[in-house]
This record gives C-alpha cells, structure tokens and sequence, in this order.
C-alpha cells in the first residue's frame, strides 16, 4: 500500500464516505473505489455485495485472484439521555468501534465530568441531532423517560436508515409512546421499528447488566438485520 | 482507532510500517476476515491477525516486507506442515497479506 491511498483510505472513513480497496494478490497492486462509482466498476457485482453487507474478502476474477477491503464509515450511536445506563453503556460500545454522541437538555446531568471524550451535546435533540446526521451505520437509542426529550429524537431516528432504534421503558411506557408518535403522523411500520422494552431478555439487574443487554441487542441489530 | 489509523499516525512520525490482514479464515479463527495488525520496523505492532498464536512470526514477516517492499501471503493452520513452529491452536486455518507502506 502506498502512504497516497492510506492517506486517501482514511480521509475516506474521516468524512464518512463508504470506499473500498482492491488489491490483487497476485501483483499486490492496489486501487480505491468509492461506493458510488462501484457501479460502473469491472468488478460492480462482487463490490456491490461487498459494501451491501460490509464483508472484505479474496474473490476470483478474470484477472485472478484479488482481495476486496470494505471500508465502510465507522459505527455511530446516539444517545438521549446522560444517565447511569448510558455511562454503563458508552465503554462498551466504544470497545466495540462505535463513535459516541449523548445529548441531554439538562445540564446537571449532561456534564464533561459524567461523559468524558465523547461527542456531548446539553441541548434539545431537535436541534442537534440533524447536526448529527442519522445514516445507515447509527444506532439511536432513547434513555431519558422524558417524552419531551425522547419522542422528538425518536421521530427523527424513526424517519431515518438508523440500523437499531431503542428506547427504554416497560411495556405500558412503550404502549404510550407508540400512540404518542402516532398521534404525530408516525405509520405502524414506523413505529415497529422501536425495540422496546430495550436490550435482550437476559433478566438484566441494574444498569451495568441493562447496557449489556442493550449491547446485545444493537449488535444483533448490526449483524443479523 | 483502528489499524489504519495507527499506520497513518506512525507514518507521520516517521516510522516505517507494514500491515498484515486476514484475508481468508476457515474453521474456527479468532479474528476475521479484514483483521489487521500494524508493525513497525522496530517490531512494535497493534491490532491482531490471530488469538496470539502467529503474531510472531507476521511481525517478522512484516519487518522482511518493510525491508524488501515486497507484499506476502503467508498461511497458517494446524494441518500445515509447519504446524510445529507457529500453528493456531484453535484448529482453523488463516490466510495472511502482508504489505509495507511505502
């Protein structure tokens, strides 16, 4: 590899556009391919694949024998809520390659101090969030309890391509949820996206178990569709 | 940061680097498809290709390929006939490249 196409490689991921490396094994020469030109690529089928289901690996061409590097952006969760299940939960997700936002209105519980070296936002989710961006490689999830702060969030995770959209609550808080995004336009099928009660069924105890769960259930998410 | 990341800041500093990726697993394998392990002609590395079993032997690997310039496919498992040097325990097997920065 060239330091040129490292370079360009990570200015890629840095500004989230999906690329992806060919190299053939044969001679070791590389080239880049950014996912919107790998339609009229030679290789658009195996690319295609490629990027669709974010797997690397050697193909057979007519060429011989090449290896095919996905560099998909990296993973992103956003958070409503600076609260105890969200500290549990950040060192886990930043383990598993996740980049972090929490946005939280209240400032007491929105501070550097709970939350440090991750993206914090102590404002109202409406308007940071489209700041944001919400794409296919987010996760959003919903820990406030506070309609004012999660059901604004949830509508404009519930519109977007987020790949896992979580919100916490027991079956009732779900229940009422549900008909409050109604009542503001949202479908059923919208609405079925949200996995609440969050986190897997594992019996979770306190919130260091309820992020595991959580965890869980966004990798699941990520992994299995 | 991930593997790439660290080439990229150590290539900054002025190190030289090679990387090595998975790029073929069967059977049971620690680490999958696209893994990759960051060397330095030093020998000080970050990331994995393995659970441990044939990082040594990438590393040295690696440092040949920074020397040479020449990319490599190295492969591993228990049923190869160097099996009795560096193996994967695990009994899957692995196909490595191995490629300077230069």
């Amino acid at each position: 590899m060239t330091p040129q196409l490292l370079q360009q490689v990570l200015e890629a991921r840095a500004a989230r556009r999906p690329v992806a490396v060919v190299t053939d094994l044969k001679t070791g020469g590389q080239r880049m391919i950014a996912r919107e030109n790998a339609a009229a690529d030679p290789l658009s089928a195996i690319l295609d694949k490629a990027f669709r289901f974010d797997k690397s690996g050697v193909e057979q061409t007519g060429g011989g024998e090449v290896f095919v590097t996905v560099h998909n952006p990296p993973l992103r969760l956003v958070i409503t809520g600076a609260v105890l299940i969200a500290q549990a939960l950040i060192p886990m997700a930043r383990a598993a390659g996740y980049d972090i936002w929490v946005v939280d209105p209240r400032g007491a519980f929105a501070t550097g101090a709970r939350f440090p070296d991750i993206h914090l936002h102590a404002e109202w989710p409406d308007e940071i969030i489209p700041q944001i961006g919400l794409d296919s490689r987010t996760a959003f999830i919903a820990l406030t309890h506070d309609p004012k702060i999660d059901d604004p969030a949830l509508a404009l995770a519930l519109t977007s391509e987020v790949f896992y959209i979580g919100a916490l609550g027991s079956k009732k808080t779900q229940g009422s949820r549900v008909e409050r995004l109604k009542a503001k336009g949202l479908s059923e099928a919208q609405l079925a996206r949200i996995h609440g009660p969050i986190g897997l069924n594992i019996g979770a105890v306190g919130a260091s178990e309820i992020a595991i769960s959580i965890m869980a259930e966004m990798t699941k998410a990520l992994r299995l569709g | 940061m991930n593997a790439l990341e660290t080439a990229g800041a150590w290539l900054a500093e002025g190190r030289k680097v090679a990387i090595a990726t998975v790029i073929e697993t069967w059977g049971s394998a620690p680490q999958p498809v696209g893994s990759q392990l960051v060397v330095d002609d030093a020998g000080n590395f970050e990331g994995a290709v393995s659970g441990g079993c044939v990082e040594g032997d990438v590393i040295t690997a690696a440092q040949e390929a920074i020397e040479t310039g020449a990319h490599k496919l190295l492969s591993y498992g228990v049923a190869d006939e160097t099996a009795w040097k560096v193996g994967l325990a695990c009994g899957g097997k692995i196909r490595i490249l191995v490629e300077a920065v230069k």
